[in-house]
């Protein structure tokens, strides 16, 4: 099936405009009476519930955490880009549209992304609205900052915590719908399965976590915003609960996932210190503005690192490999993510990862610690300063920029980063891949949304840092709220949907026996055990480099361990209580169906294009090669159970942007 | 309810009535030494019994001194029932309490120093307040002026080491009590600067040792020293 | 390391609970949630109910975790929280209180899991600044002193975890109500509602059973954001204001 992206005709600038002053409404009497569910209280989600409650929806909104507020989103530290041009520097809509089109290395639709990127301005105003506390400069207006890929100042932010500040201001103005009545909120909710009635969604099977209760909640829509699947690689920067079931219930309702290869590992996290890890804990992109990236150039320098007889500190400059800045001149330390996390990778397979595992490089600030402490002593007016002035000024002008991120790393390793290099290693980040969505952001399904990470739509094949939370705001704020019109104009007549449907009653059987499934197996190995096994596979057969052998070997080793999980999986506790084990089993098991099929995704696209680095696709000095003629398309796939997904295709036309090899050299 | 019981019964409220009185009561502290320092002199009682005799007699003092009561009623009641509903509101008493914890240690004793207190105020009312008032105790004359003789009774219950130790003991209560009191008073009344805060500290401070030292100083001088 | 935990176990919020003993072998390098993980693998192998604790970014932001470690709040290090903490800082042989964040706010839902909906409400009463998408003006339109949105930021930087709850022997929310009225209140934007968003966030709290500030200052020693007592001192002047002067 060829699938339709529904891109509005009209030149680029004037789609959305046109197409928003067009689209059928529906009248304020009507809203009153339309019900919408929101599955997900992040960026997306919070910001799609709080406006369509102000539009006057009956809107119903679920979370399974304990609070709105505590979504993932909340962890993004670096900023949000938008096209303010506030530093006259040459910043544009069309500029941003046009980085963020590269740096998605040529694989994301041309029409959402300039939608994205004239939405990118209202959300910085509305944001500020809400008392967002940004930061400014000195006349009292607001700061910006530099990101990776890109060659404008247009990031902004607070502090280190720019997603937490965000996600507030939307779970605020959630808050405030909920108080007004518009929006009902459902907290310790879990969806487990989306219903539809006459292939169109129609409400949801949630799980009361707290009862253990199988509840049925039906609308006229149903809107999702849960976020990626990076933990599908049990170690990533997600939070542990952060899952791929909302939407993997929905593609096994039929919905279709798009390029779900597309993987963002994420270059500057601290590294895995040993079995036991849980989680990875990124170090801000922000970071390589300053720090230079290295690792030693002689293996008898990195033993003796190794055996603690010699610092990284006394290491001559000289035998220092800067492979970035020797491998990409123009751009240093600041490639995009996907290039800086390979490097790192290469560095590491060829022998020279700088801790015991062999998996870390260095993130190494003493150049900038000297170069800060120069300039502070010749602005302060000391004029022979001696070493320890420079780097006692330096370090101070390092704290006042990244101080709580060296504190956090100091926290985690116990190494104090001033004194000797930072260790990192790239981890899985973020997921560009997800539900396949049309430029209304609805699925194949009708009347099934879905907003931020949980869909493919805007990154391509890698996503830019201080996209997502652009992103997410976007679709929640700006785009769903009228995208939404073009589906329930044609509901207004629809009375309110019922749960007494046959539809839900199966549904929520079919929910009720899989919970009994996976309580009644009774096995030996916990669910932990398995997402371990399951994030190893992952790593290591569709990671930063992938090839069609080990893709193909990692597909069958997830059927060996997903048939594993369903004979010897231990789930204690029952199915009617607070049940966190049951809970994980759950999304365990979806992630063991979606594992295969990134696996199946990977190994079709016969490429490398952004996080997705195929082995038989490189140039000879080891860069990503594109394959434009055959892939410039979206793979969208259906789940087929126990056979191959099917793959559909839209093809991706780019009338704007020429189409070229990303260099950063 | 009207805004003022509202703003009154609220959490915040509540404490705003012992942030008020408990200022009153610090102010008048001060007045009150003043008056025992009379005790020191050494004129045989005259300037201490014609300043009791002054206290009770003025009617503007006597109004006030009825303020002072009222206050000190208020300040009791409504801290043990603050005392009491942040009891209730802890989630049990299971609690490990082995812990450092990082508080002032007068800041959680609040309850039980100003107990204390209430019990030291309602003995040393009866013994000389209420001597004073209605006890059926010796006279003195000044030039001409008959007075009640509360010195006597003062000496003589301040010869008694038993009664002195309870004294200072009381004070060491208050001072502690002031400790905490004093800034507490300020932050409940939401007067807090950056620059202004940390004077009202040390000076919070300063109050609370060199009042408490000087009411006890008093008592031990006349058991020791007179 | 070799460790003894007391864990505080609740089968459900109308149990009682009391404190279970545990030995646990773990790594210095561990995060003290890693730690538990261990626990609980032991637990569910030897067919024991694992323990029930609540944590989800363990990167100190979510506000999830919520622990009382030997009587402190997300244990003994300053500006940590319990996910941030990690082993080192206990020695071989310790012995662990581990209960859960008590208040009768806060009710218990299972081991040390609790029920902070709360503070939700407590937003809900006011906690937000009242601007419909799209009703905004440029970003830039009105200027905020540098110093200003910085002090607006450290309120806003709470996490809602209930630490300072859970310090407060009077298991007092004012921390937590100061802090986000102190962020709106430093915003030009938040300035507009500010007196009735004070009088019924208070009001809020009254009604969820939250005790009364005594000035002890455990919450700003426990907060895992430090967040300042001046945010209180700042509800208690805004509160006596906005009583007094408003219409």
């Amino acid at each position: 099936m060829i699938l339709d992206g529904k891109t509005p005709d009209g030149p680029l600038a004037e789609k959305w405009t046109a197409y928003r002053s067009t689209m059928p409404l529906v009248a304020p009497n009507n809203k009153r009476r339309i019900e919408i569910i929101v599955v997900g209280t992040g960026l997306a989600g919070a910001s799609a519930a709080a406006t369509l409650g102000e539009l006057g929806y009956k809107v119903k909104c679920f979370t399974f955490h304990d609070s709105p507020r505590r979504a993932h989103s909340i962890a993004a530290q670096g900023g949000i880009n938008a096209a303010k041009n506030y530093q006259n520097d040459g910043d544009s809509i069309y500029r941003l549209f046009y980085d963020t089109i590269k740096g998605g290395d040529y694989r994301s639709r041309e029409s959402n992304v300039h939608r994205l990127a004239e939405a990118s301005t209202h959300i910085i105003d509305q944001c500020v609205a809400q008392g967002v506390p940004f930061a400014r400069e000195y006349g009292g207006l607001l700061a910006n900052r530099s990101f990776g890929g890109v060659q404008v100042s247009r990031t902004f932010y607070a502090r280190g915590q720019t997603g937490q500040q965000l996600l507030l201001g939307a779970y605020q103005a959630l808050a405030r719908q909920i108080s007004l009545g518009a929006v009902t909120m459902y907290n310790r909710h879990e969806m487990l399965d989306v219903v539809t009635i006459d292939g169109k969604a129609r409400g949801i099977i949630a799980r009361n976590l707290r009862t253990g209760k199988l509840e049925r909640h039906a609308a006229h829509c149903v809107v999702l915003a849960t976020g990626g699947y990076g933990n599908v690689y049990y170690l990533s920067t997600n939070a542990m609960g952060s899952n791929v079931s909302a939407a993997w219930r929905a593609v096994r309702r039929g919905a279709l996932m798009a390029n779900p290869c597309y993987t963002q590992i994420h270059p500057t996290c601290i590294p895995v210190s040993g079995a036991y890890q849980s989680k990875l804990t990124l170090m801000s992109e922000s970071l390589r503005n300053d720090g230079r990236v290295w690792v030693p150039k002689k293996k008898e320098d990195l033993q003796k690192i190794l055996d603690g007889s010699l610092s990284p500190v006394s290491i001559p400059e000289d035998d220092r490999d800067y492979y970035l800045e020797r491998r990409y001149p123009a751009f240093g330390n600041l490639v995009p993510r996907d290039v800086a996390s390979r490097a790192a990778k290469q560095a590491c397979d060829e022998g020279f990862g700088v801790n015991k595992s062999g998996l870390a490089v260095y993130l190494d600030f003493a150049s900038a610690i000297q170069r800060y402490g120069k300039s502070e002593a010749h602005s302060q007016g000391l004029h022979n300063p001696s070493e320890q002035d420079i780097i006692k000024l330096g370090e101070e002008v390092v704290r006042a920029k990244y101080g709580n991120l060296f504190e956090m790393y100091e926290k985690i390793t116990g190494e104090d980063p001033y004194k000797s290099p930072m260790k990192i290693y790239p981890a899985v980040h973020y997921t560009m891949g997800g539900l396949w969505v049309d430029y209304n952001l609805e699925t194949n399904i009708p009347g099934l949304f879905a907003l931020g990470e949980c869909n493919f739509s805007d990154h391509g094949a890698n996503r830019l840092g201080a996209s997502a939370l652009m992103q997410g705001l976007a679709d929640g704020y700006f785009v769903i709220p009228y995208t939404i019109g073009n589906f329930l104009s044609k509901e207004i007549r629809t009375p309110a949907i019922s749960t007494d449907d046959p539809a839900f009653a199966a549904a929520e059987e079919d929910t009720r026996n899989r919970i009994q499934r996976l309580m009644s197996v009774n096995g030996k190995q916990t669910v932990e055990q398995f997402h371990r096994r399951l994030g190893l596979i992952m790593w290591d057969y569709c990671g930063m480099s992938r090839n069609a052998q080990g893709l193909q070997e990692g597909r069958k080793k997830i059927q060996e361990l997903r048939a594993e999980f369903w004979s010897d999986v231990r789930v204690p506790g029952s199915a009617d209580e607070f049940n966190p084990e049951l809970e994980k089993a759950a999304r365990v098991a979806d992630f063991l169906e979606l594992g295969e099929m990134m696996m199946e995704d990977a190994l079709n696209r016969e490429e490398s294009c952004g996080g997705h680095f195929r082995e038989e696709h490189q140039t000879e000095d080891g860069e990503a090669k594109r394959n434009d003629a055959d892939f410039t398309y979206v793979a969208a796939w259906e789940w087929k159970d126990g056979a191959d997904s099917e793959l559909h295709k839209e093809p991706l036309e780019f009338e704007n942007v020429e189409l070229k090899t990303r260099s950063y050299k | 309810m009207s805004w003022f019981t509202q703003l009154l019964t609220s959490s915040l409220g509540k404490k705003l009535v012992m942030s008020l009185t408990g200022l009153f009561l610090i102010l008048f502290l001060p007045v009150h030494l003043i008056g025992n320092l009379q005790l020191m002199a050494d004129d045989g009682g005259e300037s201490f019994n014609l300043y009791a005799k002054f206290m009770t007699g003025n009617p503007l003092i006597k109004t006030v001194s009825y303020l002072l009561y009222g206050f000190i009623l208020l300040h009791a009641i409504q801290g043990m029932l603050i005392w009491k509903a942040n009891r209730g509101a802890g989630g049990g008493s299971s609690r490990y309490q082995g812990g450092k914890s990082p508080t002032a240690w007068s800041s959680r004793q609040m309850a039980g120093l100003g107990m204390v207190i209430l019990v030291f105020i309602l003995l040393h009312m009866w013994q000389f307040w209420f001597q004073m008032k209605w006890g059926d105790i010796g006279t003195a004359t000044y030039g001409g002026v008959e007075t009640k003789d509360l010195y006597t009774i003062v000496q003589h219950t301040f010869k008694q080491w038993w009664f002195v130790l309870f004294y200072v003991i009381s004070m060491i209560v208050i001072g502690f009590h002031l400790q905490h009191g004093f800034q507490s008073a300020f932050q409940t009344l939401g007067l807090n600067h950056k620059k202004y805060t940390p004077a009202i500290k040390t000076l919070g401070l300063i109050y609370s040792i060199i009042i408490p030292l000087a009411f006890a100083i008093i008592p031990c001088y006349i058991l020791l020293i007179k | 390391m070799k460790l003894n935990l007391k864990v505080w176990r609740q089968a459900n919020g109308q149990g009682k609970g009391k404190f279970e003993s545990y030995n646990v072998d773990a790594d210095e390098h561990m995060s003290f949630l890693e730690m538990l993980d261990v626990l609980n693998q032991q637990l569910i192998e030897a067919g024991d109910d694992p323990v029930a604790f609540e944590h989800d970014c363990r990167e100190g932001i979510c506000g999830a975790c919520s622990m009382v470690i030997n009587g402190r709040p997300h244990g003994p290090n300053a500006g940590t929280t319990t996910c941030q903490l990690h082993m080192r800082f206990f020695k071989d042989g310790d012995t662990i209180h581990i209960e859960p964040f008590r208040a009768d706010a806060f009710p218990v839902i299972k081991d040390l899991v609790v029920d902070r909906s709360a503070f939700d409400r407590i937003i809900e009463s006011g906690g937000y600044i009242s601007v419909n998408t799209g009703q905004a003006q440029d970003a830039n339109a009105i200027p905020v002193e540098k110093e200003q949105a910085s002090e607006a930021f450290d309120a806003a930087t709470c996490i809602g975890c209930g630490a300072c709850v859970a310090a407060c022997p009077n298991a007092s929310a004012m921390l937590f109500v100061s802090a986000k009225v102190s962020h709106l209140a430093l915003m030009p934007q938040g300035q507009v509602e500010h007196d009735k968003r004070v009088q019924s966030m208070v009001n809020q709290m009254d009604l969820e059973g939250f005790g009364n500030c005594s000035n002890t200052y455990a919450c700003e020693a426990e907060c895992p954001k430090e967040i300042s007592a001046d945010n209180i001192a700042r509800l208690n002047r805004s509160y006596l204001i906005s009583s007094l002067t408003s219409d």
